[in-house]
């Protein structure tokens, strides 16, 4: 297959790309065992550094941690799905009021840095008597923020569907509300399910910012074992050791994401939608991607 | 509007750094960005190797993990001393531009192979090709999501003000130690953002009406 950018290599080209490919493996062996060198010189591959691992009350402590990231990350998506459909309904909505509010509400929240929301929740609110929990505050700012997100994608799910299906809709005579629930967004939410689960992944990594308003998640329970003495400090082996777990996490969300994909790709139901081209796909995908 | 008057010196001094970081990240991130997208689309496989670990490892770490790592165990690896500012710019840029590869890679990829496959049946080489034919196309099509990835990382940049670097995030902090209304403070500072965002927002407007092309 040629790419766009590269031919079918001839003879002398595969030769290149064997040299290449030889003096890239040899420059990237370097910038890896230099890394896993300077790892091994200052002692963070020394027994005791990963010793806190073994012990049971830790692993317990880890596997709740890993729970309350989990718990930050149910309620807060489930909320920011309900969040984003409401407000993406009231955006496709035909009375110019109910758009507007909307639109303000959605830009608000889409333009605030998600730290500053939820700082605004877990400091801001108690000066004016409503107390907060640090979990209560990364809740409402993952709903908030990544809602508004969503009501991007489930609009711009919604709007691409080919016009014949709300015409036909109207046409047998559904009412405004029942062409939205049950030909839309049923449609919608079905073509824009990989689009969701990765805004998804990214809240599962915002949730991490609740490390900075003393919520007790992974990153949180990290820092905590990384500076006891009684285990060396191992705050190297620590990070590494979370950074695989949420690996594994956003990952396992990937893999369903894609698994959706391809079935949805396969079912009788798959709509082509219009305007899809390629540059529109790839801005849509790479737009909310990212916290 | 007293708490932004009376310190307006603290809330100068922490949108300057925050705009000095974005826009020492957004650089490095560019740079950086495009290398791994050169990586991630070259003939040889061991760089398409090692350009998509990258980015799968990247993407799925949280950025205040990768904070993390370069204030707390960074350190004690003993390669470089990197002051609170350099390591928050390093941060952002380590997993900014993660995201930026895959906004130029796929960039490179709406243009239609056949359009490469024309340019090298007339004789143009590889060079040729690219400044003639493919960057020119790619990089309108990139240019709105690039813009959106860099205000996703003006926004990011708000992290490292919890790892005490005094920039817009910080000031929240600096200022409920001045016993000053905390609520109002960070209004604030949300609306300084929002400007920002929006200067961000008109730039990519303009842009994609003035480069928008049909396909």
């Amino acid at each position: 297959m040629s790419s766009i950018l590269f031919d079918i290599p001839g003879p002398r080209a595969r030769v290149r790309h064997r040299a290449f490919a030889v003096l890239g493996g040899i420059a990237l062996f370097a910038v890896v065992a230099f890394i896993a060198w300077r790892f091994y010189d200052s002692g963070e591959f020394a027994g005791q550094k990963w010793e806190w691992l073994q012990y049971e009350q830790v692993q317990i402590d880890l596997g709740n941690a890993v729970l309350s990231t989990l718990r930050a990350f149910a309620t807060g998506s489930l909320l920011a799905l309900l969040f984003g459909a409401i407000f993406a309904v009231g955006r496709l909505s035909d009375h110019v009021w109910l758009r507007a509010i909307s639109s303000v509400i959605v830009e608000f929240f889409r333009a605030i840095p998600l730290l500053i929301l939820m700082f605004l929740f877990f400091y801001g609110l108690p000066v004016l008597g409503i107390k907060m929990s640090p979990y209560m505050a990364v809740v409402l700012g993952l709903m908030l923020y990544n809602g508004s997100v969503l009501a991007e994608i489930f609009r711009a799910g919604v709007l691409a569907i080919p016009k014949g299906q709300s015409e036909a809709a109207y046409a047998v005579g559904m009412g405004k509300t029942q062409v939205m629930t049950l030909v839309l967004l049923p449609q919608a939410i079905r073509s824009m399910l990989p689009t969701i689960i990765s805004q998804l992944v990214v809240l599962l990594k915002d949730s991490a910012l609740g490390f900075l308003i003393t919520y007790q998640e992974l990153l949180y329970y990290a820092r905590y074992i990384g500076s006891q003495g009684s285990f060396d400090r191992p705050i190297v082996p620590t990070t590494i050791v979370i950074a695989a777990i949420y690996i594994t996490l956003c990952l396992m969300l990937t893999g369903l994401a894609n698994y959706l994909n391809k079935r949805e790709r396969r079912s009788k139901k798959h709509v082509d939608l219009e305007g899809g081209g390629a540059a529109k796909g790839t801005a849509m995908a790479g737009e909310p991607t990212i916290s | 509007m007293d708490v932004l008057l009376d310190n307006l010196d603290v809330f100068r001094e922490g949108f300057i750094t925050t705009i000095q970081l974005f826009a020492l990240a957004a650089v490095g991130s560019l740079i950086l960005g495009t290398f791994l997208a050169m990586l991630r689309v070259s003939p040889v496989p061991v760089f398409r190797a090692a350009g998509t670990l990258y980015v799968t490892l990247v993407r799925n770490t949280p950025l205040t993990l990768v904070f993390l790592f370069f204030f707390f165990a960074y350190p004690l690896l003993e390669i470089i001393d990197l002051s609170y500012f350099v390591a928050a710019v390093v941060s952002l840029i380590v997993y900014t531009s993660a995201f930026i590869c895959e906004v130029v890679r796929s960039g490179i990829n709406t243009v239609s192979v056949g359009q490469a496959e024309a340019a090298r049946a007339l004789g143009l080489g590889f060079g040729q090709v690219l400044s003639h034919v493919v960057l020119p196309q790619s990089f309108r099509s990139v240019m709105p999501p690039l813009i959106s990835m860099l205000i996703a990382l003006l926004k990011n940049s708000t992290i490292a003000g919890g790892f005490s670097v005094r920039e817009a995030g910080a000031i929240r902090s600096i200022l409920s130690e001045r016993g000053e209304d905390q609520m109002v403070t960070l209004l604030w500072i949300a609306a300084g953002f929002i400007i920002l965002v929006m200067v961000l927002t008109f730039v990519q407007r303009t842009i994609e009406k003035r480069w928008s092309v049909a396909r």
